[in-house]
């Protein structure tokens, strides 16, 4: 490379330099400091995670699912029951579990799950919902299907003592239909909904 | 409601909101590429940059200052992640591995972002908001500076030049993706989206369990992600993540502006080439090869076939309750063919032919609507062949938009749709022929050869979403991945500049009889069928060992 041509691409490269340092400033440090202050003064709740108090504790995020296990680990029957998770309602580790709608092992593991949840809830094999037997995308589903949860509602009123036509009204209380009528698939709030039934009866 | 039928209204609602949206928003777009006026901030910018703002550039000069602002933010992302555990915000997190920090680095400056890392076990508030964010900005706005040159070389006669790189990326961020993402990031905060620089939240649940709740500067990236048609999560499920996309109010918000770039810039190219229709003929195009996709993925996913779907009543595996099969599979097709990446879904747990058609959406190139920008230049390089196509049948000399379409400008188009086609298949073959590669895919027999096969479909056409149960986090994949996105985003630009360069040089043909009327339907179907020929029997071969094996076995 002749001189010529060297000073003109270190002329072009300091440009290129300054030209990402000053959008990193306009887009990397102001846009997001802008935008975590419109929220923080707008939304404040929505910005720092939609989390849910019970008996002014925090016990969660309305977004994010949890797993309801009791002391020895399995699902405990007095609560109402996730989705199945790739990472087992681990926060820090999001994801799927990315397996084919042809694999072996899944048709396994949707064989097993509707087996136990039948099982669990007392209820036919064939009753049980897609959502019940299948992990989510995320990991973290904060939600059921109406049909899972009511599913649920008779043996969560057993574990608890509670009348059944109660849990029922709670879960029909806590559904949520499609937004704008059309979008997405209605759902029910597992947090929300557990948070309500300990405050019936804690 | 059936769940059907829902899924109808929803992709009404989204199609009347861009018809309703691309004319103000194309027509804006035409005015800030045009426009002779500077910004007051853009000329403070400029004087930072030291670059004259109302200089034209030639093409070799237009693209060596893409390059040379590309290969500097490759550079600047590449030690932003190198160094990450001593720079601050970090999170405690440690430095990105030399491989893994090169394939994060080439993916985002090519807008591809391809992800071999989970963002929120790996990378801290620093990393995230001032090196990738950066980039999902300037990335876009790249991208848009090369189909403008193009579309000013169609439009432009008896002149070597083609605009100023400098002054169209500015403004492109300043103008257009900035003004726009402030809007979008604070509907998806008001959705539910997260958005702050707090460390992990540590809450004891109802059930006596501790759970740490991430947080981050999400609602703002996750805006630009997908205006930008970028597609890197915040978080490793992306926006199946809650706090990134929380309903399906905000999924329908996030598929609307992944596609609202890409869908308006043919009304921009039209508005600058002085025909409105010119640009309706190719929106027509994309539009029928989107529409078609998402019909056809709709109804295999509520079909749900495959052992393991049919034993589930339903195709929920990898989906979120909130969205169904619906919802999903409309973001699934638009990621696709907008070479954004993001994902609310688990692609690689879609049926095969579903998964097959994803990646066939692909494999076409980008273009159906495409990338901000590239999904224009792309459909715009089909056109010309489209017309050499129609040239040869009737025997007469091609012409597009006045310009002669000649041996030159052919072997560019040529060249440019070989990129691709050679990256993907070189590198599937190498990785299957290799003892140690297959080892990374989760699923057994085609559908593993389909996870490899999407890896590289999507790192060379700059997508970024993944058959995910691939382990990519290995240095073959790291760097071959990193390649072909390098190759498939860059060698293409110099094609098509170079393309506009000698457009931009020549005189106008004056209209004849014989003319090819580019603006009418006829002309639309002419694409569809290019497209589908030049790019999609390419990957036929390859496609019949992987999706279709499997949805027919």
């Amino acid at each position: 490379m002749n001189a010529a041509a060297l000073r003109s691409t270190s002329r072009l490269t300091g440009a290129a330099l300054r030209a990402l340092l000053v959008l990193t400033a306009v887009t990397g440090v102001l846009y997001p400091l802008a935008v975590t202050g419109i929220a923080r003064a707008a939304l404040p709740g929505n910005a720092g995670g939609s989390t849910v108090e019970v008996d002014g504790r925090t016990v969660g995020s309305a977004l994010i699912g949890q797993a309801w296990n009791g002391p020895d680990g399995r699902p405990d029957p007095r609560w109402f029951q996730p989705r199945p998770s790739a990472g087992g309602y681990d926060a820090p580790a999001s994801g799927a579990s990315n397996l084919a709608a042809t694999s072996p092992e899944l048709l396994r593991l949707v064989e097993e799950r509707r087996a136990q949840v039948a099982a669990f809830n007392g209820v036919r094999p064939a009753a049980v919902p897609a959502d019940a037997v299948t992990a989510s995308g995320s990991g973290l589903d904060p939600h059921i299907s109406p049909e899972y949860a009511r599913l649920q509602a008779d043996r969560v009123a057993r574990a608890r003592g509670l009348d059944p036509a109660a849990v029922r009204a709670l879960v029909r209380e806590h559904t949520r239909g499609r937004p704008g009528g059309f979008l997405g698939e209605p759902v029910v709030n597992v947090l929300e909904l557990n948070a309500a039934l300990h405050e019936a009866a804690p | 409601m059936s769940p059907i039928l829902a899924g109808v209204l929803q992709v009404s609602a989204l199609v009347a909101a861009l018809a309703l949206v691309h004319r103000p928003f194309g027509d804006y777009m035409a005015t800030v590429y045009t426009s002779p006026r500077h910004l007051r901030a853009e000329r403070w910018i400029h004087r930072a940059i030291g670059s004259d703002p109302d200089a034209e550039q030639r093409w070799p000069a237009y693209l060596r200052a893409v390059l040379a602002f590309s290969a500097v933010s490759t550079l600047f992302l590449y030690l932003l992640l190198r160094l990450q555990d001593r720079l601050p915000l970090s999170l405690g997190f440690r430095a990105i591995d030399p491989d893994q920090a090169f394939n994060t680095a080439a993916s985002f400056v090519t807008n591809t972002n391809w992800q071999s890392y989970a963002g929120e076990s790996a990378m801290g508030h620093l990393a995230q908001t001032g090196g990738l964010a950066v980039q999902n900005f300037v990335s876009a706005a790249v991208g848009m500076s090369v189909a403008v040159a193009l579309v000013r070389g169609f439009a432009r006669s008896r002149t070597g030049t083609l605009g100023n790189f400098w002054t169209d990326l500015v403004r492109g961020v300043v103008r257009i993706l900035l003004p726009v993402s402030v809007v979008a990031a604070v509907v998806l905060v008001a959705a539910g989206a997260v958005q702050n620089f707090a460390a992990p939240q540590e809450v004891t649940t109802l059930s006596g369990a501790v759970q740490h709740l991430p947080g981050g500067a999400v609602a703002s990236q996750e805006a630009i992600k997908n205006l930008g048609t970028n597609g890197g999560g915040f978080f490793n499920a992306n926006a199946a993540h809650p706090f990134e996309n929380p309903n399906a109010l905000s999924n329908l918000w996030e598929v609307f502006l992944l596609l609202v770039i890409p869908f308006s810039l043919p009304r921009t190219f039209g508005r600058m080439v002085g025909s409105v229709r010119q640009g309706y003929a190719v929106v027509a195009a994309m539009a029928a090869i989107w529409l078609c996709a998402v019909v056809a993925v709709t109804a295999l996913e509520y079909a749900h076939p495959g052992a393991a779907a049919q034993a589930a009543g339903g195709a929920m595996e990898g989906k979120e309750a909130r969205f169904g099969e619906g919802a999903s599979s409309l973001f699934a097709v638009s990621t696709t063919m907008t070479s954004t990446g993001a994902v609310d879904s688990a692609h690689s747990s879609y049926s095969a032919l579903g998964g097959g058609v994803l990646m066939l959406g692909m494999m076409l190139g980008e273009v159906a609507p495409g990338g901000t920008g590239s999904g224009l230049y792309g459909m715009l390089v089909i056109a010309v062949i489209a017309v050499f196509v129609a040239g040869l049948m009737v025997g007469r000399t091609p012409e597009y938009l006045g310009k002669r379409i000649g041996a030159a400008e052919m072997k560019l188009a040529a060249a440019y749709i070989l990129v691709t086609p050679a990256l993907v298949l070189c590198f599937t073959a190498a990785a299957v022929a290799l003892p140690t590669p297959p080892d990374s895919t989760l699923n057994p027999g085609p559908h593993g050869f389909s996870e490899i096969l999407y890896a590289y479909t999507s790192g060379a056409n700059n997508n970024g979403s993944a058959f995910a149960g691939l382990n990519a986090d290995t240095q073959w994949f790291n760097t071959t991945i990193g390649l072909a996105m390098l190759l498939g985003r860059f060698l293409p630009m110099v094609f098509v500049l170079a393309l506009a360069g000698s457009l931009a040089g020549q005189k106008p043909v004056p209209d004849t009889a014989g003319t090819l009327h580019t603006h009418k339907p006829l002309f639309s179907g002419l694409l569809v069928g290019a497209v589908l020929v030049v790019a999609g029997l390419t990957f036929f071969p390859a496609l019949a060992l992987g999706p279709l094996a499997e949805g027919l076995s």
